[in-house]
């Protein structure tokens, strides 16, 4: 059994602060992470290998220095890791990234797909049902538990206000939740043995027969952004300190009052 | 050429959900500027008799796909007719509610006809020059905006999430064209099987349909923070919402999260207990009609968009003004 999991290296949005005076993000400082259901994703696929044997790859589309979030995947015991890198990704919307990320797994061959669900920096959750319907496979979103039954994959999907229990024939796509499975820390061998892994790296021209150039990168996607600003703040309300706390109620049931809410 | 702006109506067992009612108000706002119609497309098994309720909230158009394949949501057969939908009927603009279905079936659909997405759109509008739809959600965690615009491909496709559109209920005599559209599924469409469907047993509480919200943040202190919480939203007939850290530290359940990663709410009364106010905390709950914070500390970015900010010890607060309320309330009954 061959699984791939698809990760995506991410700021850690929650370290993410906004500048009070140029009202901007401030990205100095902010560590990447791997996404943290992409994370959970890795973990499930570990435990599924212990269950039928097989490989776990890890793959992820981004910059060089994507390769510490590889690096980190290795370490918690992946076998091998792939790179989709190249000038031409860049830009690119979620349909251009599934495209990209739909061909560099037709080159390197799956059986089972692992996706997060959504990544913390874009939040869409596009990319997974994505890049299933470009290899023309079954998805399986929001997982939160998930077996092998033969040939089958049976997988607990929590839709909103219920759980599905879903039987899908192999090859698949499964997106995971974060709450699928806890992450394994990485061990002190697990990190040697990632650093003296290879890290494949497939670039525009390794994928050239499965790609279309006009589909990919800023110029190929379909979306562009126009426009992007931080909020603006609201009007100031009243603010009161420095009343007992007897006070305090009284002046909030006057104005509850005065609004008909009691 | 395409045109009018298609809502997808999700259903589940039967019911039409309050997000798809969401978009047909605001896709009747959008549709005047363009001078374009409001089509409600609803699947299913057995739906039909849900376009009066569509009708009713603004579409002039209801297209019904009704098959037995179609009575739980599946990936596939929910893919393929909708595909078939805009095949045949080529819309300039589909809306879908980002609830898990939305999120799993439009870029599914997005996918196969080779058109942008845009996912948990917050505010839609239209370009008054090349009469774009403009997208506009939250990126990075919260902490920026961004509009964005589908320029090449058809339809412009977008996810709404639910709770952020106005709901306007139209003319109750209002009627339209109903049109059953036929899809013939293959057997091989169903690339699934659900072996079972198990709904969640606790009482299942909506918090984006309650008018008033208590909500507690890192300042209750545990779980055991959230009972005078409750009793105060007992009294005013709310219920109790969390910010993020509530639900990470288990001190109370996911659906009850507000904030980026959990619902976006808009009660007409918001109480803020003890939540400091990260962007993405606010970034669920700013469109409440009236902020209440109570909070220790003067300089939470909480109070700078509360409508009432109380500088103080939530502890002693909340209890008291349980009382207070139960007392005013009762004091009423006699007048």
């Amino acid at each position: 059994m061959k699984i791939v999991v698809c990760i995506k290296q991410v700021p850690d949005t929650t370290e993410v602060k906004l500048d009070p005076k140029t009202n901007t993000l401030i990205r100095e400082g902010v560590p990447s992470i791997i996404n943290p259901d992409d994370k959970a994703g890795l973990e499930a696929a570990l435990r599924l290998r212990e269950q039928v044997g097989g490989t776990v790859t890890v793959l992820c589309m981004g910059p060089q220095q994507a390769d510490v979030a590889l690096r980190e995947a290795l370490a918690m015991g992946c076998d091998e890791a792939v790179l989709l890198s190249a000038r031409e990704f860049g830009g690119s919307d979620t349909w251009a990234t599934a495209s990209i990320i739909a061909a560099g797994l037709t080159k390197i061959g799956f059986d089972i797909v692992i996706t997060g669900r959504q990544a913390i920096d874009g939040d869409t959750a596009q990319v997974g049902p994505q890049i299933a319907e470009q290899l023309n496979i079954p998805q399986v979103s929001y997982a939160e538990e998930l077996y092998n039954e033969g040939e089958y994959m049976i997988i607990k999907q929590h839709f909103d206000d219920r759980f599905n229990t879903i039987k899908v024939k192999i090859p698949c796509l499964i997106t995971a939740l974060g709450e699928l499975a806890t992450p394994r820390y990485m061990t002190v061998g697990g990190i040697v043995d990632a650093y003296e892994k290879e890290i494949s790296i497939l670039g525009f021209q390794d994928l050239q027969d499965l790609l279309n150039p006009d589909f990919i990168g800023l110029k190929g996607s379909p979306t562009n952004v126009v426009k992007s600003f931080t909020k603006q703040a609201k009007g100031k309300g009243t603010k009161l300190a420095d009343l007992t706390a007897d006070e305090a109620v009284a002046a909030i049931v006057e104005k509850l009052d005065e609004m008909n809410m009691i | 050429m395409s045109k009018d702006i298609y809502v997808v109506i999700e259903q589940r067992d039967g019911n039409v959900q309050k997000v798809g009612l969401e978009l047909v108000s605001e896709a009747t706002r959008l549709a005047e500027s363009l001078g374009q119609d409001v089509v409600a497309v609803i699947m299913g098994d057995n739906v039909s008799n849900k376009a009066d309720l569509l009708f009713k909230y603004g579409a002039n158009k209801v297209i019904v796909v009704e098959d037995p394949m179609l009575k739980e949501y599946v990936t596939e057969p929910y893919t393929k007719a909708f595909t078939k939908v805009i095949e045949e009927f080529e819309p300039d603009i589909v809306l879908f509610g980002a609830s898990a279905i939305g999120r799993d079936l439009a870029p599914r659909v997005a996918s196969r006809i080779h058109t942008g997405l845009t996912a948990d759109c917050t505010s839609l509008d239209i370009d008054p020059e090349s009469k774009l739809l403009l997208m506009t959600r939250p990126a990075f965690g919260g902490n920026i905006m961004a509009t964005i615009v589908c320029r090449n491909y058809k339809p412009q496709m977008a996810t709404v999430r639910p709770g952020v559109m106005k709901l306007i209920e139209k003319d109750e005599f209002e009627k339209g064209e109903i049109i059953n559209f036929r899809v013939d599924f293959l057997p091989e469409d169903m690339n699934v099987e659900i072996i079972k469907v198990t709904k969640e047993e606790k009482k299942h509480v909506d918090i984006t349909e309650t008018k008033i919200l208590v909500s507690g943040g890192r300042g209750v202190g545990g779980p055991e923070g959230y009972k005078p919480l409750s009793d105060l939203a007992d009294v005013l007939g709310g219920e109790i919402s969390s910010s993020r850290v509530g639900v990470d530290s288990g001190w109370i359940e996911k659906e009850r999260q507000v904030g980026q990663t959990g619902k976006t709410v808009r009660p007409n009364l918001y109480i803020a207990c003890g939540i400091s106010g990260a962007i993405q905390h606010m970034a669920g709950m700013e469109e409440s009609d009236f902020i209440l914070a109570i909070n220790k500390d003067e300089t939470a970015p909480m109070m700078d968009i509360a409508d009432l900010g109380i500088v103080g010890d939530l502890k002693v607060i909340i209890p008291k003004l349980t009382e207070a309320i139960k007392k005013a309330k009762e004091a009423k009954i006699v007048d």
